[in-house]
């Protein structure tokens, strides 16, 4: 009886977790400096085997990484007088800010579209669509206009077959931040893949933070912005006087 | 280089902000122009959200007048009561055009607005100073034509509460440099401009100032307006930029110091209509986004952010 018991215990977790993944990231944190030109993360891990390679299915990592969820509105142009008016809006509830997918192999083939629901990993899932959707006839028409102009501003990527598995073990991708990114705390999720399903994940944390002076700016102007509109005057002052004396200066 | 910009929450290039700067002070130095009317249309040009724009263009204003301001203030050229009657309209102008511009913030329809003020004021002014530099191209041609009476008496001087403003020599009623000034101040708040371009012809020929007093006191309203109209932009929509006004106001000081001295050694009127066509030129560049069928039919606003 107590051999059996042991032997469950050993025994069971294996064909649940029969693979792991375990990542890390070549940085945890990015710095908005005065020079930031966007920053470009390695996203590389391991699987983790306790059994034999499974050979009837194939292995498949994807990595996302999301950006804070902001709501947004979304405006479509129609001309009115001869020029073009925003005309209509649709709110979305939430959108991540950044979002990009990065696969072993073109999503659609290696993620079922339960699992995609459930995970919710593909960049049309990420995004929260308000309730209701108001009485447009097209409310997709909206969260695809999103989609494609966030795609155009490198906010949104679709990564297909651009993560590297090596001997079913091995894995990597880089996942480039744009220089128009938001601050805030970016999740990079891992998961692993068989005939569709997730089988595991993980998930870590990149922080990325806008470096003292302009945290400082940013405080300031939203925090105390009497104060900083001051600044923002004895800046001009300063410039515009100081530089015509210095000129004047010169000149004499 | 790029430089990231704080409050737009973007980078964008630090010499071409420099060469923005630069380019609008040359001129600026060139022909006694403020440039605000150039420096916000062409950030929107190179992708700095127009909240932003507008705000620290004005800002840029502050730095681009307060030295010339106390040069005419040391010079004595300056209508202080004018200024101040001015000054009062432009503050009551700049809370209104304020109000206005957050309204239709949040009406999404703000990015509009301030492109139809640049198409219509910029087209109104490109097409006068055309229309004036051609003229005064064929006079300095033709010097027997008969030059234009400077000052008339119309309706605006029979309007009541009348005041003396004894530097320009004026006996005129309150309301109409009133409301010059509350003009100036809306357009101050809505297109990031100082609005120098509207005031100096309006006190020349509709309050009939002396032309040694206009440039003064115009730059005395201009810089006070412009400051006030900064703060209210920090404090209501949080969109003044100083990272990209720090840059701006290099440019521009450096620019201006050069354009000053080229501005000496050519032909005013040849010159002026050189700025007459770059002014319809960014004039029509706006008109034409507007015009055209855009590639793009939607557009994204994130409330709070620009």
């Amino acid at each position: 009886m107590r051999w059996l018991l042991i032997l469950t215990v050993l025994l069971a977790p294996l064909p649940l977790r029969a693979e792991e993944v375990i990542a890390g990231l070549s940085q945890n944190r990015v710095s908005l400096t005065v020079n930031f030109e966007g920053s470009d993360i390695l996203i590389f891990g391991a699987v983790r085997r306790e059994a034999s390679l499974p050979e009837d299915t194939e292995l498949d990592v994807i990595v996302a990484v999301e950006g804070p969820p902001l709501p947004a509105v979304i405006w479509r142009k129609a001309r009115r007088f001869g020029i073009w008016v925003n005309t209509d809006a649709q709110e979305v509830r939430a959108a991540p800010s950044f979002y990009a997918v990065a696969t072993t192999r073109p999503l659609r083939d290696i993620l079922s579209p339960d699992a995609d629901l459930t995970h919710r990993i593909s960049t049309r899932l990420a995004i929260f669509e308000a309730r209701g959707g108001g009485d447009r006839a097209d409310p997709a028409a909206f969260t695809e206009a999103l989609i494609r102009i966030r795609e155009s501003e490198g906010l949104y990527q679709s990564r297909d077959s651009t993560v590297t598995l090596e001997r079913d073990t091995l894995f990597s991708t880089r996942i480039l931040l744009p220089k128009n990114i938001v601050e805030g705390t970016y999740s990079a999720r891992i998961f692993l893949l068989r005939d569709g399903d997730v089988i595991d994940d993980f998930e870590t944390f990149i922080d990325v933070r806008k470096a003292v002076l302009e945290r400082w700016l940013t405080n300031l102007a939203y925090e105390q912005p009497a104060l900083y509109g001051l600044l923002a005057l004895v800046l001009a002052v300063f410039f515009g006087w100081g530089a015509s004396a210095l000129f004047r200066l010169i000149r004499n | 280089m790029q430089i990231y910009l704080p409050i737009a929450e973007t980078s964008v290039n630090a010499f071409t902000l420099l060469g923005v700067g630069g380019g609008v002070g040359l001129l600026s130095g060139m022909f006694g122009v403020g440039g605000g009317f150039l420096i916000t249309p062409l950030l929107f040009f190179i992708g700095v959200p127009p909240a932003v724009a507008v705000a620290t263009g004005v800002n840029q204003v502050v730095a681009s007048s307060i030295s010339g301001v106390l040069a005419h203030l040391k010079r004595k050229t300056v209508d202080l009561h004018m200024g101040t009657v001015l000054l009062i309209g432009g503050l009551i102008g700049s809370l209104i055009g304020i109000w206005f511009f957050n309204l239709m913030s949040r009406l999404g329809q703000i990015d509009l607005i301030v492109q139809l003020s640049y198409v219509i004021f910029l087209g109104i002014i490109g097409a006068l100073m055309l229309q004036e530099s051609l003229r005064a191209l064929l006079r300095s041609n033709n010097p027997s034509a008969r030059r234009r009476k400077l000052h008339s008496h119309t309706w605006i001087h029979n309007l009541p509460l009348k005041m003396k403003f004894r530097t320009s020599g004026l006996y005129i009623s309150v309301f109409p440099p009133l409301l010059v000034g509350v003009g100036v101040g809306i357009l101050a708040a809505i297109m990031g401009v100082g609005g120098g371009f509207i005031l100096v012809p309006a006190m020349i020929y509709l309050l009939g100032m002396p032309t040694k007093v206009v440039i003064g006191t115009s730059l005395f309203q201009v810089t006070f307006v412009a400051a006030f109209t900064t703060m209210m932009h920090a404090i209501t929509n949080q969109s003044v930029d100083v990272m990209l006004a720090i840059f701006l106001i290099l440019g521009g000081v450096v620019g201006a110091q050069f354009g000053t001295r080229i501005g000496l050694k050519l032909r005013a009127e040849q010159l002026r209509i050189l700025l007459a066509l770059l002014v319809l030129a960014v004039c029509g560049k706006i008109a034409f986004d507007l015009l055209w069928t855009p590639s793009e039919f939607y557009t994204i606003t994130v409330p709070g952010r620009f």
